[in-house]
């Protein structure tokens, strides 16, 4: 063990950044809360997922480099994200010549790469969370946190501590919501598609909030029961077990 | 058979709006998942068994050229011949010289996606012999002059109502007032036309599921047994495959036995399984004069030694089809050649050419259940991401997606640069907003905003709040 | 010869791929090896089990595929057995089966008198035959049943009622174990000409994925078991 507080680099993810910081907040507290002393290192932009994705290998690398320089200092990078921390600890080793420097970094990164939920429970062990939420909640298993990460249990596990709050499962809770990064606005009929089966399956568990660990699913999802006139709210797991629930959720609720 | 692949994107919102297939495709996730589950759960070994059969493959793939020699001395050991077929060009002269040499008129088929690939069924009838497809999808397919929409369940895409009408319309001869109400009528029916086509063919033509080298034996795998007629009644028994299907022993065909079906259907073991070796034995009472196999390349050598050489562990169960929800919305025909779902977005740019085939590996949101479920542990997303590095190196991805891409990576490699764009875009998304909490519709995002709504940035980015609270003390 | 072109050019492009010239004495030590020692890969627990349990998972696995199985104490039994059953389907009472010993030297005309008996292959009339199982499997309730004129594999197919008989001390509990016993009668690399697994009666889901029996092959399996305990039992009684 370390015998000091563990320094956690926290990688925010482009979509928090942009369009929802709170979970990135509630990151932050949870991460404090579980005694970690929290940093955000400054050059941090991209994981490289949409330049991996597009078969754009050199971009992917340099933005791998960056990463991988910028959380050189800290003990851990925790990432609110299944797909940033997947690509993180899957992919950046790929990326380098087997036996380069580079590979060799990536490869001390990736062992030190979590996707937060995951960090706070296998690493951190969390026990009790400050927190209450009397909502009948879903949760959507992200694909890359599901199968590249295996986080299944632990969202759950989590979820359980938190006051007043009820876990109803939904049916085909690990089929892919659609969102797929790129893929969505590829193929946008299809990408629908999926979605709409999606949420269909969201509003027949019953459950009144939404939850997921993956902006971008979130926002998928998000945006698609609002187009319905869903009033099934939406937000990234982090926020109810921070307690910093207070916020509009994702999309705003009801607009004015 | 033609390919349209590169309509993929026309074909898809075609059949996302075709309302009978829709339905017809509920039945996929219904049927195929639920007992694959339901088979794995029963054998405790099933993960330990997917091991052993990529590792199996693997070593056969590895030492190819001599399973092959070997495979090759047993069918003439037992009396059978042996072709060798570089493209589907030759490989058809020599069924036609063959069906020819036999006076064949008439020539029954097992299920074979080869056959498909070399556009056999064409070439048999400008020959002026008759193609029966005796499989039932592939049969009423055939009606339809349709191609498989499905590796093991061709017809998938139909309902009842449609594989009904096609019949009325195609069996003018059986009275017309008949009840044909239900699936197990249309089966029946079936059963009787074909069992005449059966019994009068001159030539039976397989695929085979499985080669092995140790004793020159090709299998078969069929619920219906439609395969075993269609080898064992006629005079000469032609079994058309590919290099690809080569397993060593027995044994090692017995560990990928148990894996074929449990993925596929969800049973322990299809009904036939059948082991052919050479034509019929002096005192056999039955059974082909001829046994001949035609081993065909048609482009598998080529992807021997490239990333994509684990694409030829298949073995061709379709669990990834049945798992995907992209062919899952969509179905088999969008794919527009004869392989679908994740094994077909991989196999067929290597076939046809990724110029031709490259939408197939982008429509895909990487979800990885393909991989997950796949018996052979073939890495699916990874093959496709190299499919999507080689249309990045040859240019061949829209000019658009190319730039912006390229500005995104641009910026995001310079962090104080990205910071600015992004204060910029956060404030731009905010001020279109206009002070409500989503947009439904936003520049430059039409193919996200046409469905679904745009969250509006909470407020500034995450970077300026946390250096503000950093400076605030 | 342009068989021989052909033949060469996809020798020569396999090679190529791998980077092989063929004539690698370790690559070619590598296969020799593992054809000749035929190993078994892992072998599942589900069938390996003592005799009796053996012969009854069996059944329970061939039941669960829609076969329908009856037990015989010895094979006097089997006439009976047949007629019942033929009786009961009200199938005719006309049988094909080839010239396996068993099942020519059962007591026809004693057990089975008003049933007609023809040998040989099955012709398209036939309706119901009868053939004896080499072996059965008890990990997946599978027949395997190979050519020959004891068996003619037509019987397997053309009918659309397919009797198997089985000796209890033929269903062994894996595809490997027949394996073996193949080995051993055929000698090492070779095989009948058609080795049939056969796992319940003929089906299809082609339509909707609704299964339905009797596509191509038999509409009915019915399989009976001979000699299913090691000793005759003194009043018949089977669970």
């Amino acid at each position: 063990m370390l015998g000091r507080k563990p320094r956690v680099g926290l990688f925010v993810t482009c979509l928090v950044d942009l369009l929802r910081p709170s979970i990135g907040f509630a990151a932050v507290r949870l991460l404090e809360k579980a005694g970690c002393v929290v940093e955000v290192p400054q050059s941090q932009t991209c994981c490289g997922q949409p330049a991996f994705n597009s078969g754009d290998r050199r971009d992917t690398a340099a933005l791998a480099r960056q990463t991988i320089a910028a959380f050189e200092e800290v003990d851990y990078l925790v990432a609110p994200s299944g797909s940033c921390a997947g690509m993180i600890r899957k992919h950046y080793p790929t990326l380098f010549p087997e036996g380069s420097d580079d590979r060799f970094r990536a490869e001390a990164l990736a062992q030190r790469s979590y996707e937060l939920v995951s960090f706070l429970v296998d690493v951190m062990g969390v026990g009790d969370l400050d927190a209450d939420y009397p909502r009948v909640v879903t949760y959507h298993d992200s694909c890359s946190g599901l199968r590249e990460l295996e986080i299944r249990s632990q969202p759950r596990q989590l979820l359980a501590k938190v006051k007043g709050l009820k876990v109803t499962e939904m049916k085909d809770a690990e089929v892919c919501c659609g969102f797929g990064g790129t893929f969505c606005v590829k193929y946008p009929e299809i990408s629908n598609d999926m979605v709409r089966k999606k949420i269909a399956n969201v509003t027949a568990s019953g459950a009144e909030v939404l939850l997921a660990g993956d902006l971008g699913c979130l926002m998928n999802m998000a945006g698609k029961l609002s187009r319905e006139g869903s009033r099934i709210e939406v937000r990234h797991v982090a926020e109810v077990l921070a307690g910093e629930t207070g916020g509009p959720p994702i999309g705003g609720g009801d607009p004015g | 058979m033609e390919t349209r692949s590169s309509e993929f994107k026309e074909n898809a919102t075609r059949a996302l709006h075709d309302a009978e297939l829709q339905r017809a495709l509920e039945n996929v996730p219904r049927g195929f998942i639920q007992r694959r589950l339901a088979a794995r759960d029963r054998l405790p070994e099933f993960e330990a068994l997917r091991d052993e059969a990529r590792a199996i493959k693997d070593h056969t793939l590895a030492h190819l050229d001599l399973y092959l020699e070997r495979y090759e001395a047993k069918v003439r050991a037992s009396g059978g011949h042996v072709h060798f077929a570089a493209d589907g060009a030759e490989a058809k002269r020599i069924v036609i010289e063959i069906a020819r040499r036999l006076g064949a008129r008439s020539v029954t088929k097992g299920k074979s996606m080869v056959g498909e690939e070399i556009e056999l069924n064409e070439a048999l009838s400008a020959a002026g012999i008759q193609p029966v497809e005796t499989d039932l999808g592939e049969y009423i397919i055939q009606l339809r002059g349709e191609h498989p929409s499905h590796i093991i369940a061709p017809a998938v895409h139909l309902t009842r109502d449609q594989v009904e009408a096609d019949f009325r319309a195609a069996h003018a001869h059986l009275p017309r007032e008949r009840n044909l109400d239900e699936a197990a009528k249309l089966v029946h029916e079936a059963r009787l036309v074909l069992r005449e086509k059966f019994i009068g063919a001159d030539l039976g033509i397989t695929g085979a599921n499985f080669l092995v080298a140790e004793t020159g034996t090709s299998i078969i795998v069929t619920n219906e047994g439609n395969g075993d007629l269609t080898q064992i009644l006629p005079k000469a028994h032609l079994v058309l495959t590919t290099i690809d299907k080569l397993v060593p022993t027995l044994e090692d065909v017995a560990t990928l036995l148990r894996l074929l079906a449990r993925s596929a259907t969800g049973q322990d073991m299809s009904c036939y399984t059948t082991f052919s070796t050479g034509p019929r034995r002096p005192d056999d009472p039955d059974g082909p004069e001829e046994y001949h196999v035609i081993l065909l390349d048609n482009g598998r050598s080529a992807i021997l030694g490239t990333p994509f050489q684990p694409m030829l562990r298949c073995i061709r169960c379709g669990a990834c089809l049945n798992h995907c929800p992209v062919y899952q919305a969509v179905g088999g025909h969008a794919y527009g050649w004869v392989y679908q779902g994740p094994m077909g977005a991989v196999l067929t740019p290597s076939l046809i050419g990724l110029d031709k085939a490259g939408q197939l590996p982008n429509a895909s949101t990487f979800c990885g259940r393909c991989e997950e479920v796949c018996p052979m542990k073939i890495p699916l997303p990874g093959m496709m991401r190299h499919w999507r590095e080689r249309e990045f190196e040859r240019h061949l991805q829209p000019a658009a997606a190319r730039y912006g891409l390229k500005l995104w990576a641009f910026l995001a490699e310079r962090p104080a640069l990205y910071r600015l764009a992004t204060r910029l875009g956060n404030r731009a998304l905010r001020l279109w907003s206009r002070g409500r909490p989503r947009m439904s519709m936003v520049p430059l995002a039409g193919g996200w905003t046409r469905f679904r709504d745009f969250p509006t940035p909470e407020g500034a980015t995450f970077m300026d709040q946390w250096q503000g609270r950093r400076s605030n003390g | 010869m342009a068989d021989r072109d052909h033949r060469s050019v996809l020798f020569s492009r396999i090679r190529q791929g791998l980077g092989v010239s063929g004539d690698e004495p370790a690559r070619r030590r590598a296969v020799d090896e593992r054809v000749s020692r035929h190993s078994r890969n892992l072998v599942p627990r589900r069938g390996q089990l003592e005799r009796s349990a053996r012969i009854a998972l069996f059944r329970t696995m061939a039941e669960g595929v829609h076969a329908t199985v009856a037990e015989a104490e010895g094979p006097a039994e089997i006439p009976a057995l047949i007629a019942a059953y033929l009786r009961q389907q009200n199938l005719p009472s006309r049988v094909r089966h080839g010239d396996d010993p068993l099942l020519s030297e059962l007591p026809w005309r004693e057990g089975a008198p008003a049933v007609e008996r023809r040998s040989g292959r099955a012709e398209p009339a036939d309706e119901v035959s009868v053939s004896r199982a080499a072996a059965g499997v008890a990990e997946s309730g599978t027949l395997i049943l190979l050519s020959g004129p004891d068996n003619p594999t037509t019987l397997n197919f053309l009918p659309e009622t397919h009797i198997a008989v089985i000796k209890g001390d033929d269903i062994v509990a894996s595809y490997e174990d027949v394996f073996d016993r193949i080995r051993s009668a055929y000698g090492t690399g070779r095989m009948p000409r058609t080795l049939n697994m056969i796992t319940g009666p003929s089906r299809t889901a082609d339509i909707e994925q609704r299964l339905e029996l009797g596509a191509h092959g038999p509409k009915r399996l019915h399989i009976i078991i001979v000699n299913s305990s090691p000793e005759p039992q003194p009043t018949g009684g089977h669970p």
